[in-house]
């Protein structure tokens, strides 16, 4: 399973490192969101993947038994994946206002701060 | 009383951002509650240096969870110098908002987002967890996003663009770092990390962790070559939120940088070592390089920022108690000389409309307290004796000497030379030539407006702080070589953290 995940994981990095080379704005952002999701599999299966075994106590029992499924990483996910949708929120909302401002959401279209005396 | 001196600069902040939220309408209360609220940082940064003061590190677990299982919040002397500059910035900034932040701004969140930004940096100061690293940097980076687009000007359009594509790129690296750490080392605590990483056998592995970090970081620091988004943005929102990002931001990620290098990659320090130096190098080069092909004040002093980071890797590069200690010294001198050049160019703005040099002129004839102000900084910044840049210069090549990398020591004196023309090329062009056309008819009016002097006032806290460094530097230093002992050795960290003696 760890083998089929880690192309699994492979793959999304590649497909958003691809779209992130794009020029086109909202490419972009999704290559943001794949990038996000590749990191959240990949911090879950780094930290080995245990089936069926969630981490209950069992009654009468002062201590889990082995094995069990680490619970610190399904945490750690959950956190990432809470952040990683308010930040996409905000990256949609603001190519759509760069969209709005500068008339198209192509990179190359926005250099006019980095050549002449931009607006402020 | 360890423990609310840890969590209190975490909480000050979050409360003042609800109470400005609730005074959204007011201006000036909010600008108040704000400048408030960088005060008691201040007081708590100064409360941290006393306990920590005879180099003790002092921890809080949160919530009672022992290390390495729950949330550790740690102070040693670094931390807390971080923790006292960041918020001297944060006051400075705050009181240069009060007075040129607008209604609009003021009405859309400008100062709650400001707390909270300072809430995230002094959380990233004093975390003992690399996780919750991560959560410090997105609060401080998602503020950062919003306070830099803020207004929405097609400048601060694109410039938030490239800000937020490659921070959020960076922190998508951090975090794979930090999957991979836990996988290694089921742990993230990074004084158990720093015991643990030690016997993981794959050390390919490690390497491969240490390098994402250095990226991720690196972006955030600025260096080359990742640094592209920071002269792409840091010169289009307002000046007061150049001026706060200026002197935090960047910094945050030479924290992380010293910190992680210095206490989980201990072991790796000789691979890493050239690594960093040859960053280090280029990116002071490419840096002054590209501010000598600008012409526009915050442009010029932008492409300055990641110049001097080079200098602060460089310090970190030699993994030497004195290294250390002379990255912090330029940490703290360029926060405090960076922020100040950031509002002189916002009050020769506010004098003569215009950050283009060429449409500046005759401020040291009309405007001899701007050009004062310009001069401490600017000349700090170049490395003149007595001023900070000086020492921190000389440290710096001490160090490199001591630990014989001439090259690097060659080159970062000729940055030097480097950014006293630049530096000189403003002077020419703001303060010496003659205004171009004629001077505006309400020059002096402007000049004396009570608005102006307000603005005023940070520059020249970071003026005097600048002049005060290079006069006491004798006495900052030994209490940094103190800092970078510790840095050097962690043992003292490692055990205040998981208890039990040093070893």
């Amino acid at each position: 399973m760890e083998t089929v995940l880690a192309f699994v994981i492979g793959g999304l990095y590649a497909a958003g490192v691809f779209l992130m080379l794009r020029r086109a704005l909202a490419r972009v952002v999704l290559g943001i969101a794949i990038l996000t999701n590749a990191t959240n599999l990949l911090i879950f299966t780094a930290a080995g993947l245990t089936r069926g075994e969630p981490a209950f106590i069992d009654e009468g029992e002062t201590l889990l038994s082995e094995p069990y499924g680490d619970p610190l990483p399904q945490a750690l996910v959950l956190t990432a994946i809470v952040i990683g949708f308010g930040v996409l929120a905000f990256a949609m909302v603001l190519i759509y206002r760069a969209y709005r401002s500068v008339g198209s959401e192509d990179s190359d279209h926005m250099t006019t701060t980095e050549f002449e005396d931009g607006e402020r | 009383m360890d423990d609310a001196l840890l969590i209190l600069p975490m909480l000050v902040p979050l409360l003042f951002a609800c109470l400005a939220i609730a005074v959204l309408r007011w201006r000036h209360v909010q600008a108040a509650l704000t400048i408030l609220n960088a005060a008691i940082l201040i007081g708590l940064g100064i409360a941290l240096m006393v306990v920590v003061w005879d180099e003790r590190v002092i921890v809080t677990q949160v919530a009672d969870w022992p290390a390495p299982f729950g949330i550790t919040l740690v102070a040693d002397l670094f931390s807390a110098i971080m923790v006292l500059l960041a918020a001297i910035v944060g006051f400075s900034a705050a009181i240069y908002s009060a007075a040129t932040i607008d209604d609009r701004r003021a009405l859309y969140g400008y100062y709650p987002l400001f707390n909270i930004l300072l809430m995230g940096v002094m959380g990233a100061f004093l975390t003992g967890d690399l996780f919750n690293l991560y959560v410090w940097f997105e609060v401080l980076l998602i503020s950062s996003f919003v306070l830099l687009g803020l207004g929405g000007t097609r400048a601060q359009m694109e410039g938030a663009i490239k800000y937020v594509v490659l921070n959020l790129l960076s922190s998508i690296i951090f975090l794979t770092g930090v999957g991979l750490v836990y996988g290694m080392a089921g742990t993230l605590n990074m004084a158990d990390l720093a015991v643990r990483l030690r016997d993981v056998e794959d050390e390919g592995l490690v390497l491969v962790v240490s390098m994402l970090f250095l990226v991720a970081f690196g972006v955030k620091a600025a260096v080359f070559p990742v640094f592209s988004w920071l002269p792409a943005s840091y010169h289009t929102p307002p000046v007061a939120v150049s001026a706060l990002f200026a002197g935090l931001l960047t910094k945050v990620g030479v924290y992380a940088l010293i910190r992680v290098f210095s206490l989980l990659f201990a072991e790796d320090q000789a691979h890493v070592q050239d690594v960093l130096i040859w960053v280090a190098g280029f990116t002071m080069v490419t840096g002054v390089l590209g501010a000598a092909a600008q012409n526009e004040f915050r442009r010029i002093l932008s492409f300055h920022i990641v110049s001097q980071i080079g200098y602060m890797v460089m310090g970190l590069a030699f993994f030497t108690p004195l290294g250390y200690a002379a990255a912090i010294y330029f940490v703290a001198h360029n926060m405090f000389a960076k922020t100040g050049l950031f509002i002189v160019s916002g009050l020769s703005h506010r004098l003569l409309g215009s950050f283009e040099l060429k449409k500046l002129g005759g401020l040291a004839k009309h405007s001899p307290e701007v050009t004062l102000l310009f001069f401490l900084c600017a000349f700090s910044l170049a490395g003149l004796p007595p001023l900070a840049g000086f020492f921190g210069k000389f440290a710096l090549a001490r160090a490199g000497f001591e630990a014989e990398h001439y090259i690097i020591v060659g080159v970062s004196l000729a940055v030097g030379l480097f950014t006293m023309y630049s530096m000189t090329k403003i002077w020419a062009e703001a303060f010496w030539k003659p205004y171009p056309a004629e001077l505006p008819g309400d020059f002096q009016v402007r000049r004396r407006q009570p608005g102006m002097l307000v603005m005023t006032i940070p520059a020249v806290i970071f003026a005097a702080l600048g002049v005060a460094m290079g006069v006491a530097a004798g006495p900052v230093f030994e209490l940094l070589e103190r800092a970078g002992e510790q840095l050097a050795d962690p043992s003292g960290y490692i055990a205040a953290v998981l208890g039990g003696e040093p070893e």
